[in-house]
This record gives structure tokens, C-alpha cells and sequence, in this order.
């Protein structure tokens, strides 16, 4: 046990401190809010139910982030994702898969196009989708400035499926148990969030990416093609903004020019509170989840507190960004003068 | 092709802006041979290497290789990997971030079902490294271990390669003695399996202790290729320092009487030091001399220097200048004291590349006098006009950008930088690398005249007979210590290296 | 040809020929744009509302400008920040009520209440910049997260209204002058600003620190300090943009106030003709820039697109001319020309 804790180093430190906050203010909801309900397991899933969306785009983002790049469209991205599903569904009458298929196709030519930018072009990742992100937003503009909702029934039935788990209820005033429930959303936000993380961890195309993260130069001179992976980083980005807009989709079943801004901040903000490194090399997708959990617990600390506005989840994510990204810059300099 | 000859390189040219950086260069590498390639800095070494491994595009010429029908031209190192040609570079290329294993097995991990197979990556980078004799951690990341194992890990990544062709640049730099020794060895069973190895290195030593071939470059251009055994040292060093050797060693000292009181003293250093630079140390500078700083690569030369102008700030021990105690927080403290300094890296550290000539020219004297008294442009002018005809600078204007000058006159341009502060003790880190004979020269002979005219130098330099040439005292250092002093009658070439190799009396 | 080719090279070339081009679009599409007209004094016209409305994006891309020039890298929080220090303003102003018809401090205090918020910004930005080392967008990322949030605070998520026709001066115009207050804020934020960098050696630092901070310590400069004031002359110019966005509507709307100027001043910035690189800069370059895309803002307004779409063409415009100015493609050009001359020499031998 010493020796395993012994190994913890400084980045993985991040993550632990990471956990340890989600857990502390989990367990600090629960003491407080304890009479309003805060305890129930519903709660809990609700985290992953109303991010569901943002579970697939932290994961995303972290991955860009390890590049030592970054994406802030991603924001406008689920944005016009939901606009365009909405459009064709109820302006042109597509069907819910059609629809869906075409949107992923979207991304990824979104995809294309920002990560030639990026590694071909070698345009500052930040230049490049800041202009994405004005583009994505100016496109769902140009499709509607009303906002649709949508009525598909098909996508409906997706919103609605309730999937109830077999235990962690409990009995109601009226003496039913009361089974707690998520959507498919979440399996899938999960099962992605699992994929990447292999994809990651246990393939060549994973570990290019940290090695580019790590030193370009190197990974350059070790015989990696920095230029490819980072184009198919940025594709595979642009196809999981897209499908996360798609699961974002599912809980607002609307389009409307407003929607989601500053998801990019939230899904970064995610990335760098689970301990991904901003000038690359190091992230977990884990990580990420957790980061993504902190900022879903504030927002229903804020929702069962009932008198806090809106604006708080802002500057307290604002907060915990600053302090992560100060500690980051803590920790590296203390390795440097180590040398 | 001969069947011995695993490598050939013919007529390679290259051209930077401005500069020539190979000109018609042969080369020719055998199976199972430690190939030396040697030159002084900017002979074109490492352009010759970039070209090989695909980093640089050349411009003409032909590199063959046994068993490839065609004429190999490399796009990437990648494909030069691909190949047979691995590399290690003089600063260690691998990623920090990654573990050890990793680092060994990046873009070739072994799989299994699919996915990377991390226990037979961990395995087999254990087995490479233990036939190495280094037993360390193979899963913590890289950044954990020194420089000297991170190279002795990138030379195994090679070696694992199944290369070919090895190429080690300046692999030794950051070794001690006892890992010397063991790369040496790995190198001649790398031999004897037939990998042919080209070896560049600054040492002279470590070239005759092992290597079979010389190949000199100079200038950019090809000088010869010799067998060590038919190539005395004197001639070798003669070879690369190139026919001016004989009008060099004309430039006549100034007077050089040995002062060790504290009369004219400008710079005295009690116990200074920088914690992981360089450990604490005495000094006494005097004005009118010029005082040499010698020992290998990475010895704290330089560290010794940054250490009393501020560039790193000191940790430890005083600062006196003229009797005062001073304290440098930033170097405009050491400047406002009279001191200036020409950094080792004219590119990172020297010039702003961007800025004209006349304001790389002036900006140390307008830092030296504060944001709000702007020297005129006229002041400008006449500042820049008057350096350039003093150091003759070649350049076309004052209002060009630096970086369109040639590295000589880049590195002059930073001299007339300092020399316009008109310091009482300069720091000169390197003057003269990369920089042709003449302006060489040219430099030498300043620094004497502005010694002659009661400045006190201090001088950095790997060519010790530069160092002969110019130091009336020198100060020896090696692995970030000062290990003692050589006074005029005991510099020579042998004395110093004696000093520098250590085991004299000066321990 | 030879002397067309000199004139690309001049540094200026980028900003003036996207601004002819721009113009020249109007020309063709909407001659009406240069029309202009008095009224009760006071001149009206597209052009007029160019150069009106153009005026927070010049303060935006002065302090921008030298942000870029010393750091390479960007302010995005400016935009934020303008938002909070119209908040403040307003706040202060307005004693905290949600609507007003009088001061309830004296105008100077409100004033000098947005230019210290402005100020404190941009400090936290230099701090975590320049002190930290952290990466400027990262840095700055934390205000532009929270910015907006603190502003909401100030204002309890509601808009403040000052009906007062003294604070709507500074947005809209002075009785008697021809021309709107807002212009000659710019026009004096340029004027202050170029002394400063021209009469004393501020510019050339900034330049230097830009190009090789590492060089520009070792030669006795105090690349911190430097890069630290350029993110703190940048926050108070969002404080000065942000006075003169409150006073045209004579009110904050926390969520809107100068929504997504940051990349409107980027993109000044970069068409200025300066690199995103950092180094050296021209501040001229900047300001034609900011008129650019205003006069490219009002005239997709004058073509009828709405305001939520006009971002479409600005991404499109900041692709162009990034990518125009990346080495990437200065090397593919090259690459291009020199086969091409290539050919040409072949057939001429031939």
C-alpha cells in the first residue's frame, strides 16, 4: 500500500484530488440538502442523465487537449447538431436514423476541415475553432432563428425510454417502491466514454496521441506521423461534438440559436479539473467524468438550494478552474527546478 | 555498391538562406565500422545528419543504400527508420510524459488480440534494458530518470530498431565516464553484429578510443576520410580548424603578468552558486584581462557565467563588484553594474530576429536607460552606423531585419549590442561558433584590444586553442564544479586537457 | 509585376486592400452605403455608422494589438470583461437600483469604477501570464468563463437602466457635434496610446519581449513586467469599450454586452497585417482592421442578414487570412512557384 501510494505522482495526484473534491461535495450535498432529498439514488443518476451530452464531449476535449491542442467549438457545435436534427425532422420530414446518420456525417467533415487547419496548416488549434465555433453558430442562425421543437416520434421514443434499474429503490408515500431509472443516453455516453478510453490506453493511435502531447518533436523524430494523428484526432472530435450534441438532443428535444453556450467551457473545464494537463501530454477520460460529476453536482446543490441564481455555477466552475490550472502551473514549475 | 559499404552518401548539397551548409559532401559508411564525423561547430554535422534521416530536404546529390535498387531520398525519419537508419540525437528525443516502455516501443507496440499488450511491452523492455545493465522501473514515466538514462533509454530505442545504420549524435554529452564505457561496449557488440555506426562527437578521446573512420567536414565542405590509425590528433584538429590555423596562432598576447591580489579587481565571487547548475565557487576577475572558462560540455562553463550576470539567479554565496556588494535579481542589476553578457545560443538568447539591426543594436543601452528616456532615432542611427563600421557587420542597412545577416555578423551585431553599454567586465559565451575563420579571428583579436583597454573579458569557448590564444588565466571546471585554475605558463593544449580530463593536481 | 510584388510586401497591404474590398462590395451591391446626411446637426449614413460603431472594436484591438504583439498569445476575456465593468459602472451609478433617471454617485466615480474593474482583469490576466507561465488563452479562459457569471451577480441577472441623457453622451453624441462621442473616444484611445509606445521605449519592448522574451531578459529587459502591463493596458481599454457599449443602450445587459467582441478584435488584430505570433506590430494596421470588419459587419446588415448569421462570414473571413498568413502556406506557395518557374526554364530550354 505505502509503495503504491508512493507511485502516485504528481499528475495522478490532480485526479486524486479531483475525486476526493466530487466525493466531499457529494457528501456535503447530502448533509445539508439531506431532508430535501438529496440522498436518493435518483439524484446521483441524474448527474449522468442531464450530462449525458457533456460526458462525450469532455471525453472528446480531453483528447484534443492531450494533442496540446484544444476545441472551443464544441459549444455552437451541439448547437447546430440539435438545430440541423430538428430541421430535418420537422421542416423537411426525415426520418430520426437518417437524420441522426447525416448529422454524424456533418461532424466529421467539420472535422476534417478544422483538424486540416490544425496539422496541415498549422493554424493555432485556438484560432482555428474559435472561427468553428462562430461558424457553427452563424450555421444554426442561417437553418432557423425560430426555435423548433421536435415531435419525431421515433426521436421521442429515444428521449423517453426509461431504462429502471433492479435495486436503490425505494417506497414511496403511497408504499410503492420506486425503482430509480436512467435513459440510453447514459449507457451510451458511458460506453463511448469507455471506448476512448481504450482507444486510448490499449491502441497505437492512442498512444501517438500522448506521445505528440509530450514532445511533438519527438514524437516526430520517433517515427510518428504528427500530421495524420492529429488530423484523425480532430475528426474523431468533430464526429463525438456532433454525437454529443446528438445525446444533448435527447434531454432538450429542441433547436434554437441560444442553446448551450458555453458548453465549451464546461467540457474544458471538465477536462482540466479531472487533471488533464493544458499544454498536453497527460489526461484521463476518467478524469474528465469526474470533472464533468463536479460540475453537475454544483448545479444541483444550486437547484436544491433554491434561492442561488443560475450565474453561481458559472463563477464557481470559473473558480475551480482557476485553481486547477494554478495548481498545474505549481506542480510544473516545482518539476522543473527538480531537474 | 561495394558489399562492404552499407551507406553512401555523393554530392549532397544544401542551402539555408544566406548560408551554404553543404557543399558537394561525400559519405561513405561500412558495415560493421564506428564512423566518426567530425568538424567544429557549423561545419555541417548535424545539417549532414538531418539530411540522411529525412529531417532536411537537400538539394542534389544521391544517398544510396545496400540492397535498395534506387537512390534513397528520405522524407521523413520515419522512413529512414523504416529502412534501417535509427538515430539519437544529441538532445534526448523522447517523450517525457510517456513511460519507459512506452518510450522503447511507441508506433511498434506489441499487440495482442488488438489491443497493446502492455505486460509483454513491460517484459520486453525489462529484457532490453537489463542487457544493458541499467535496472530501473520500466512503468514510471520518463521524466522521472536523469538526462544520462533518458539517452542510454533512446540508445536502446535504437538499437532495439534492428538498425542498419546508427547514428549517435553527440550521445555522450551528458554521460559520466562509467556510462561512456558502457555505450563504448555496446557499441563495438553492435560492431561485431555489423550495424554500422556513425558516431559524432566533440571529443577527441572518444574518438580514437573506439572509432575505425574519420570523416572531417569543415564549412560545410567535405575535408577527407581517414583511418584513425593514419590520422595523428594534431592533424586531425588541424583538419578542422582548416589552413588558417598558422595565421591564427600569429595574434600576439598583451601583457601578462600573474595577479592573484586584489588590486583592479572587478568581479569577485565568494561561495556563489545556482542549486542543479553549478556549485558554489570563488572567483576574482581583474580589469585588463582576459580569463578563459574551460571544461567539457555541460561542465558549468556556461552556468558559471549566467551565475554572476544574473541570467540564473544565485542561490547561494555573494556577489562583489569593484568592492561592493551587489545583488543581482536580473540581469539589468549585473548590467547597471557594468557587466554585459553574449549568451552561448545567438539564436534563442542572442538576437530578436524580428527587430532591426539598429534595435538589436541599441536596445541594451535603451533597457540600461529605462522606458522613458527613447534614445532618438537620430541617436539610433548614428549608435548603429558607428558599430557597424567599427566591427565591420556586413549588412545592407541598419533598418533591416537581424536575421537576414549571416551568423558572423549576427553574432557581431551583439557584440556592438554591448560594446555600446561600454561595459567594465564582458561575458563572451561561445563568441565565435558557427562563424567563418576570418570574423573568428576578427573577434579575437577585439577581445584582446578591449582587454588592452582595461576591460575585463571573460571568455567560453570548446576550442581550447582559441582559448591559448586569447586567455592570459584559466579557470577549469567539470560536472558543475570549478576544479582550479591555469595560469599563463601553464596553458597548453595538453595542460588543459589534462585539467579538464581530471586526475592532475589540481583535484 | 516587380513593383506590384513590393507593394504585397509592404506591411500595411493586407489591411487597406481587405478594407478597398469590402468597400468595393458596396459599391456594387448597395451604392446607398455612401451616402451621408444631416440631420438636426448630426451626420447620418452607413459610413458615419462605420466609424461609430467600429469604435469599441478599435479600443479592443489596441489593447489586443499589444497583447498579441508582446505574448503571441490572446485576450479572450476581453469581452467579459467589458461586460463587467459595464456592470460595475452601472451598478455604482445606480445605486443598485434596477431603473434610474439620476446619478446616484457622481459620473466621474462610474467611470473611473469600469476602468479599475477593466484594470483588476486584466492584472489576474498578467498574473496568471506572465508570473504563472500559463498559456495566455488559458489564462484568460478563467475570466471568460466567470466574467459574464460576476456581472450577473452585480446586476442580480437583471438589466440596469440609467435614463439619464448625460451618461448617454459618451454612447450617442454631444449636442452641437457633428459626430458621435464614441469616435473621438477611439480617436484619443489611438492618439494616447501610439505616444506611449512611440515617445518611449515601450513599444520597442513590447516588440522585443514579443519576438524573444528569453533574449530580451539577458539583455537587461524585464520580460514579466512587460508582458504583465500589455495585459493590464488591455483590461482597462475592455473597461473604456465597456462604458461606451453601456452608454449606447444606457444600460447592461450582462448576457450581451460586448458578446463575442473578442474574436471581432482578434480578427482586427490579424488583419491588421500582425502575426498572431507576436513581435512586431502595427497599431495602424489594427485600428483599419477593426474598421474592416465593422464596415463588413454593417454591410452584410445592409444586405439584410441577420445578426445572428452575419459569424458565418466572419469564421470564413478569419480562415482566409489566417491561412494566408501561415508559414504553411508561404512554404506551399513557394513550393508552387518554384515549379512553376521550373517548368518555364524547362520550356525555355527546350
Amino acid at each position: 500500500m505505502v509503495k503504491k501510494l508512493k507511485k502516485i505522482e504528481g499528475n495522478q495526484f490532480l485526479l486524486l484530488i479531483t475525486i476526493v473534491l466530487f466525493l466531499v461535495m457529494y457528501a456535503i450535498g447530502c448533509i445539508i440538502f439531506q431532508d430535501k432529498g438529496f440522498t436518493k439514488f435518483q439524484v446521483f443518476l441524474n448527474l449522468f442523465i442531464s450530462n449525458a451530452g457533456l460526458i462525450v464531449i469532455a471525453t472528446s476535449m480531453t483528447m484534443v487537449l492531450i494533442t496540446g491542442g484544444i476545441d472551443i467549438s464544441v459549444g455552437s457545435v451541439v448547437a447546430l447538431t440539435c438545430m440541423l436534427l430538428a430541421w430535418m425532422m420537422e421542416i423537411k420530414g426525415m426520418g430520426a436514423v437518417p437524420a441522426l446518420i447525416t448529422v454524424l456525417l456533418i461532424g466529421v467533415l467539420f472535422g476534417l476541415v478544422q483538424g486540416y487547419l490544425v496539422a496541415y496548416m498549422k493554424i493555432q488549434p485556438f484560432i482555428v475553432t474559435l472561427a468553428g465555433m462562430f461558424f457553427a453558430r452563424g450555421m444554426t442562425a442561417v437553418i432557423s432563428t425560430d426555435m423548433i421543437s421536435i415531435k419525431n416520434e421515433t426521436f421521442l421514443a429515444w428521449a423517453q425510454a426509461k431504462m429502471y434499474l433492479p435495486f436503490g429503490g425505494y417506497t414511496n408515500k403511497k408504499g410503492i417502491i420506486i425503482y430509480p431509472y436512467i435513459y440510453p443516453s447514459v449507457l451510451i455516453a458511458l460506453f463511448v466514454l469507455v471506448l476512448v478510453f481504450i482507444m486510448l490506453k490499449y491502441t497505437k493511435f492512442g498512444r501517438s496521441i500522448y506521445a505528440i502531447g509530450g514532445n511533438e518533436q519527438s514524437a516526430l523524430l520517433m517515427g510518428l506521423n504528427v500530421r495524420r494523428t492529429k488530423l484523425k484526432v480532430y475528426i474523431l472530435d468533430g464526429l463525438l461534438a456532433f454525437f454529443g450534441g446528438f445525446l444533448f438532443c435527447l434531454n432538450t428535444c429542441s433547436g434554437f440559436v441560444e442553446q448551450a453556450k458555453g458548453f465549451e467551457m464546461e467540457a474544458i473545464a471538465a477536462s482540466v479539473i479531472g487533471g488533464t494537463l493544458l499544454t498536453g501530454g497527460v489526461g484521463n477520460v476518467f478524469g474528465s467524468l469526474f470533472g464533468v460529476l463536479i460540475k453537475g453536482t454544483i448545479e444541483t446543490f444550486i437547484n436544491f438550494q433554491g434561492t442561488l441564481s443560475s450565474w453561481w455555477t458559472k463563477i464557481t466552475i470559473a473558480a475551480l478552474l482557476a485553481f486547477f490550472i494554478i495548481l498545474q502551473s505549481i506542480f510544473a514549475k516545482a518539476k522543473e527546478k527538480k531537474k | 555498391m561495394d558489399n562492404s559499404v552499407v551507406l553512401t552518401m555523393r554530392n549532397i548539397n544544401k542551402n539555408f538562406p544566406g548560408v551554404t551548409a553543404l557543399a558537394d559532401v561525400d559519405f561513405t559508411l561500412r558495415f560493421g565500422e564506428i564512423h566518426a564525423l567530425m568538424g567544429e561547430n557549423g561545419a555541417g554535422k548535424s545539417t549532414l545528419i538531418k539530411v540522411l534521416t529525412g529531417v532536411e530536404e537537400f538539394e542534389t546529390g544521391e544517398i544510396r543504400m545496400q540492397g535498395i535498387e534506387h537512390p534513397i531520398v528520405n522524407k521523413s525519419p520515419q522512413m529512414a527508420q523504416e529502412i534501417g537508419i535509427s538515430t539519437v540525437y544529441q538532445e534526448v528525443n523522447l517523450c517525457p510524459n510517456l513511460s519507459v516502455a512506452e518510450n522503447l516501443y511507441v508506433g511498434r507496440e506489441p499487440k495482442k488480440a488488438g489491443i497493446i499488450d502492455w505486460k509483454t511491452m513491460n517484459k520486453k523492455s525489462r529484457k532490453i534494458l537489463e542487457k544493458l545493465n541499467i535496472n530501473i522501473d520500466v512503468t514510471r514515466s520518463l521524466d522521472h530518470y536523469s538526462i544520462a538514462i533518458q539517452q542510454m533509454i533512446a540508445i536502446a530505442r535504437a538499437v532495439d530498431m534492428s538498425a542498419r545504420v546508427l547514428i549517435l549524435d553527440e550521445p555522450t554529452s551528458s554521460l559520466d565516464e562509467h556510462e561512456v564505457e558502457k555505450l563504448f561496449d555496446l557499441m563495438r557488440q553492435l560492431k561485431k553484429n555489423g550495424v554500422g555506426i556513425i558516431f559524432v562527437t566533440h571529443y577527441l578521446e572518444q574518438v580514437y578510443e573506439v572509432c575505425d573512420r574519420i570523416t572531417v567536414l569543415r564549412n560545410g565542405a567535405l575535408v577527407g576520410e581517414y583511418e584513425v590509425e593514419m590520422l595523428p590528433r594534431v592533424q586531425l584538429v588541424a583538419k578542422m580548424m582548416g589552413k588558417d590555423f598558422d595565421d591564427l596562432a600569429a595574434i600576439k598576447k598583451e601583457d601578462s603578468s600573474v595577479q592573484k591580489d586584489k588590486k583592479g579587481v572587478i568581479i569577485e565571487a565568494k561561495d556563489l552558486g545556482h542549486t542543479g547548475t553549478i556549485k558554489p565557487f570563488d572567483l576574482l576577475l581583474h580589469r585588463g584581462k582576459v580569463v578563459g572558462l574551460t571544461g567539457l560540455l555541460g561542465s558549468g562553463r556556461s552556468e558559471l557565467a549566467r551565475v554572476i550576470y544574473g541570467a540564473d539567479k544565485a542561490d547561494h554565496g555573494e556577489l562583489h563588484v569593484k568592492g561592493n556588494k551587489l545583488l543581482v535579481g536580473a540581469p539589468i542589476d549585473a548590467m547597471k553594474a557594468g557587466m554585459g553578457y553574449l549568451p552561448e545560443n545567438r539564436k534563442e538568447e542572442g538576437i530578436i530576429a524580428d527587430l532591426s539591426v539598429r534595435e538589436n543594436i541599441i536596445l541594451a543601452l535603451q533597457a540600461k536607460r529605462g522606458m522613458f528616456k527613447l534614445l532618438g532615432k537620430k541617436e539610433q542611427e548614428d549608435f548603429a552606423e558607428k558599430y557597424i563600421d567599427l566591427l565591420q557587420i556586413k549588412t545592407s542597412g541598419t533598418s533591416i531585419p537581424v536575421k537576414q545577416l549571416s551568423g558572423g555578423n549576427q553574432q557581431k551585431v551583439i557584440l556592438a549590442r554591448w560594446l555600446l553599454t561600454e561595459p567594465e567586465f564582458l561575458i563572451l559565451d561561445e563568441p565565435t561558433r558557427g562563424i567563418d575563420i576570418g570574423t573568428k579571428t576578427e573577434i579575437q583579436k577585439l577581445v584582446l584590444k578591449l582587454a588592452g583597454r582595461g576591460m575585463s573579458v571573460m571568455f567560453i569557448s570548446s576550442e581550447i586553442e582559441e582559448m591559448i590564444r586569447t586567455c592570459s588565466r584559466m579557470i577549469v571546471l567539470r560536472d558543475g564544479k570549478k576544479i582550479g585554475e591555469l595560469e599563463e605558463n601553464e596553458l597548453s593544449q595538453s595542460g588543459i586537457m589534462k585539467a579538464i580530463a581530471g586526475g592532475t593536481e589540481n583535484e | 509585376m516587380n513593383k506590384l510584388i513590393k507593394l504585397t510586401k509592404y506591411r500595411l497591404f493586407l489591411p487597406i486592400t481587405c478594407l478597398l474590398l469590402v468597400l468595393l462590395i458596396n459599391v456594387i451591391k448597395t451604392p446607398t452605403f455612401f451616402n451621408i446626411t444631416i440631420n438636426n446637426g448630426v451626420l447620418y449614413g452607413y459610413i458615419i455608422d462605420v466609424i461609430n460603431r467600429g469604435s469599441e472594436l478599435v479600443v479592443f484591438a489596441v489593447g489586443m494589438t499589444i497583447v498579441v504583439a508582446a505574448s503571441a498569445g490572446t485576450d479572450i476575456s476581453v469581452g467579459a470583461v467589458s461586460a463587467l465593468a459595464g456592470a460595475v459602472c452601472c451598478y455604482v451609478l445606480s445605486g443598485g437600483e434596477q431603473s434610474t433617471d439620476f446619478y446616484h454617485a457622481p459620473y466621474i466615480v462610474g467611470v473611473l469604477a469600469a476602468i479599475l474593474t477593466g484594470m483588476v482583469c486584466g492584472a489576474w490576466n498578467g498574473f496568471l501570464v506572465a508570473k504563472l507561465k500559463i498559456q495566455p488563452m488559458v489564462a484568460t479562459l478563467i475570466l471568460f468563463t466567470a466574467g459574464r457569471g460576476m456581472a450577473q451577480l452585480i446586476t442580480d441577472g437583471q438589466m440596469i437602466y440609467l435614463r439619464v441623457e448625460h451618461f448617454k453622451m459618451l454612447g450617442a453624441s454631444i449636442p452641437g457635434v457633428p459626430l458621435p462621442t464614441p469616435v473621438f473616444v477611439a480617436i484619443i484611445v489611438v492618439i494616447i496610446t501610439m505616444l506611449l509606445l512611440k515617445k518611449t521605449a515601450l513599444g520597442l519592448y513590447i516588440e522585443s519581449v514579443g519576438v524573444n522574451a528569453k533574449a530580451a531578459r539577458l539583455l537587461g529587459l524585464n520580460s514579466t513586467m512587460i508582458q504583465f502591463l500589455t495585459y493590464t493596458f488591455c483590461g482597462i481599454m475592455s473597461g473604456i469599450a465597456g462604458l461606451i457599449i453601456t452608454s449606447r443602450v444606457y444600460s447592461i445587459d450582462a448576457n450581451n454586452a460586448g458578446l463575442n467582441l473578442e474574436l471581432d478584435a482578434i480578427l482586427a488584430v490579424a488583419l491588421g497585417g500582425n502575426s498572431l505570433g507576436g513581435g512586431k506590430f502595427s497599431l495602424i494596421g489594427s485600428v483599419i482592421g477593426a474598421y474592416t470588419i465593422q464596415a463588413l459587419t454593417t454591410t452584410l446588415y445592409a444586405m439584410s442578414i441577420s445578426a445572428d448569421q452575419i459569424p458565418v462570414y466572419k469564421a470564413i473571413v478569419v480562415v482566409i487570412i489566417v491561412t494566408l498568413q501561415s508559414p504553411e502556406f508561404a512554404r506551399m506557395r513557394k513550393n508552387i512557384t518554384a515549379k512553376f518557374s521550373n517548368k518555364q526554364n524547362m520550356k525555355e530550354a527546350a
